[in-house]
């Protein structure tokens, strides 16, 4: 889960990290306060969870009120990436002189958090981390112990921060790593470090991914997941508890498990048609998950035929039976043709329940994706 | 022969009074697995179809001489349960349970390091090895005893290949899921290399996904050590990058590293075929024999 610049910027003045004067603003009339309070330059910031933000132009730097009336106009209630731009932040603008990169993430490969520093800052730092991996000094960290200060000192050397601003970025980063760990952050990252004309080094950006399966021991955090989804149906999707991903094609595709799912998007591309969606009901899923993912999908207008695809394991081709023929019959006509493939546990009892005037069937994986990706070629000719 | 587990295998379930446990449990007894002991607190002195319920894994194992355990404990409580099963001395720890917090399996990667005992997991669908044990939650009825090991990061996954396989009449000497989590205790390097050594496997199949790099890593273990040909599998090449995919390991990052094409590549220059379909999958396999 994302949190935005200001919720992440929120936490780290608490802990004591140097931020910009800052105010939240979601009217042109309220950033005109705020930049009038703050004084000028300022920036305006789109709060939004996309990144690169200042390149599809949800950033301004203003110098009096007039601009910032018209930027504030221009950003809010713009479409940055697909998401509605509805509150800013605006933001002291900040005379720097340099700018460094301070993070902590997880690494997979070594199963440790890694913290890193660079005096790349202000950049992307995978490019950094892809073109000069060098550049970036790590230190991995042992769970058990934390991050121990000399770490947070050679980071620092190692990366080249200069010894006048060393202390304070050392500082910075074990004040980081404390955060990444109170907070069962998956990332937690600020890009840049400004070192101001005037000496001083404050986090002008700030980055906090908190992990979902630790959301449950941070209630204060998961209150702050209101909005971040980027359509009606993903909406729908976390209500409904599905892991659901939109993609552009007109294919929906229905399934048990991530590996099977992703699998059947593969295919439906494989076979010549465009996957609509990634959508994974779960195990052990039961008739009435089954009723709202054909729901889900239906309700996709992109969509032109689906496919619905269940290997059970702990999953049990009856109870999906059941669901799918709960969901068609409420239809006086059925929206989008539907292909069925059930296999595994109780898969035969299923094929027995099964409406099979509501649906299509298929045996194998295979035959259900081509039927599907046919039947979706159909409509859209 | 088999890799990790066989009838020898003495198993205690930890959270075997769990509906997940409790279900699981039934079904790896009629799968002919010696579960012979339950552990959650609290519950110690009862039974679940027969089996006895311990309150700590520890009584468990010096009462009925466990050897590995099977974790179904709920997510916010699954890192403290690996821990006990870890400072138990069993063989192997298998861990069902999907969803525990990244850094609470970070500590356990630690713990790990210091002892004997083989993690599987998390979020794995467990091992199987056909005819002798389960441990986990896969359909038994679509295994067959044979000579093709399985390793795979996905459940659901596994069971597709398994039934493209089985339907040719070719069976299975272990099955193992890995887990879709991106810190876990086995990984495909670590089945490789026992699939290497098991006299009785003449082929192996992977089947991985996007996100990590432990698909290009078993590519070269791939290259390097084994005798044994692979055929393998990678799903979600339609991914786009930045979206999780269900599986919290199962993610593009925005850099473009983790990317089936990049697995791929490593699997095809290591002479592994790759699948495009599953059935092309058992093609390969059946080629090999």
């Amino acid at each position: 889960m994302k949190l935005h610049e200001y919720q992440a910027k929120g936490i780290f003045a608490e802990a004591g990290i140097p931020i910009p004067d800052s105010k939240l603003a979601g009217s042109v009339d309220e950033v005109v306060e705020a930049v009038e309070s703050i004084g000028f330059p300022a920036a305006i910031k789109a709060q939004v969870h996309v990144g690169g933000r200042g390149k599809a132009g949800g950033i301004a730097i203003v110098s009096d009120v007039e601009e910032a009336r018209a930027e504030a106009d221009r950003i809010l209630g713009m479409d940055l990436k697909g998401y509605t731009v509805n509150q800013v932040l605006v933001e002291q603008g900040v005379d720097f002189v340099d700018e460094y990169y301070v993070g902590v993430t997880m690494d997979r490969g070594e199963g440790k958090p890694v913290a890193m520093v660079s005096t790349k800052g202000g950049v992307n730092i995978e490019e950094v981390a892809a073109e000069d991996p060098d550049a970036i000094a790590q230190e991995h960290i042992d769970p058990a112990f934390g991050l121990h200060p000399y770490q947070a000192r050679k980071a620092v050397y190692d990366a080249g921060v200069p010894a006048e601003y060393a202390r304070e970025v050392s500082s910075i980063l074990s004040t980081l790593y404390e955060l990444y760990v109170d907070n069962d952050a998956a990332d937690i990252e600020i890009n840049p470090v400004m070192i101001t004309a005037d000496d001083d080094v404050i986090a002008a950006d700030a980055v906090m991914n908190i992990d979902e399966d630790a959301l449950f021991r941070h209630p204060n955090l998961a209150e702050m997941e209101e909005d971040s989804y980027q359509s009606d149906l993903e909406r729908k999707a976390g209500e409904y508890g599905f892991d659901y991903v939109r993609l552009s094609g007109n294919v929906g595709i229905i399934g048990n498990g991530a590996g099977l799912v992703m699998t059947t998007l593969d295919l439906v591309d494989y076979y010549g048609g465009k996957p609509a969606n990634f959508l994974d009901i779960g195990g052990g899923a039961k008739a009435e998950r089954v009723t709202n993912a054909l729901d889900m999908v239906f309700s996709d207008e992109n969509v032109d035929a689906v496919v619905f695809n269940i290997f059970g394991g702990i999953t049990r081709g009856d109870e999906v039976a059941k669901g799918i023929n709960e969901a068609l019959e409420s239809f006086d006509e059925i929206p989008k043709k539907v292909v069925v493939r059930l296999a595994g546990t109780n898969a035969k009892e299923g094929m027995e329940i099964l409406n099979t005037d509501l649906v299509e069937v298929e045996a194998t994986l295979e035959e259900a994706v081509q039927r599907a990706v046919k039947n979706a070629k159909e409509v859209s000719q | 022969m088999s890799i990790f587990v066989d009838d020898d295998t003495r198993v205690v379930v930890q959270g075997i009074t769990g509906g997940e446990g409790k279900f699981h449990t039934q079904q790896m007894l009629e799968y002919g697995t010696n579960v012979v002991a339950g552990a959650v607190p609290g519950k110690g002195g009862q039974n679940v179809d027969g089996v006895p319920v311990y309150d700590t894994v520890d009584e468990a194992v010096e009462a009925e001489d466990a050897t590995a355990s099977v974790v179904f404990v709920p997510p916010a409580f699954a890192g403290d349960a690996i821990f006990e099963a870890l400072d138990t001395d069993l063989d192997l720890v298998v861990a069902i349970t999907e969803g525990i917090p990244t850094q609470d399996m970070a500590k356990v990667n630690k713990r790990l390091s210091e002892v004997d005992t083989r993690l599987l997991g998390p979020n794995c669908p467990g091992i199987i090895t056909p005819g002798e044990a389960k441990l986990g939650i896969l359909p038994g009825n679509i295994f067959e005893s044979g000579n093709v090991g399985l390793v795979s990061r996905s459940g659901t996954l596994t069971y597709q290949v398994v039934s493209n396989l089985t339907d040719r009449g070719i069976g299975q000497t272990t099955a193992i899921g890995i887990g879709g989590d991106p810190i876990i205790g086995t990984s495909f390097i670590d089945a490789l290399e026992a699939f290497e050594a098991d006299t009785e496997t003449d082929a192996v199949v992977m089947c991985g996904e996007i996100g990590g790099e432990d698909e290009e890593q078993a590519a070269k273990f791939i290259a390097e050590y084994m005798d044994t040909p692979v055929a393998g599998f990678i799903a979600g090449r339609t991914a786009p990058p930045g979206k999780r995919m269900g599986h919290a390991g199962a993610i593009v990052s925005g850099s473009g590293t983790g990317t089936a094409d990049s697995k791929i590549d490593a699997l095809n220059d290591a002479g592994v075929p790759v699948g495009d379909t599953p059935e092309e999958v058992a093609d390969a396999i059946e080629d090999f024999l």
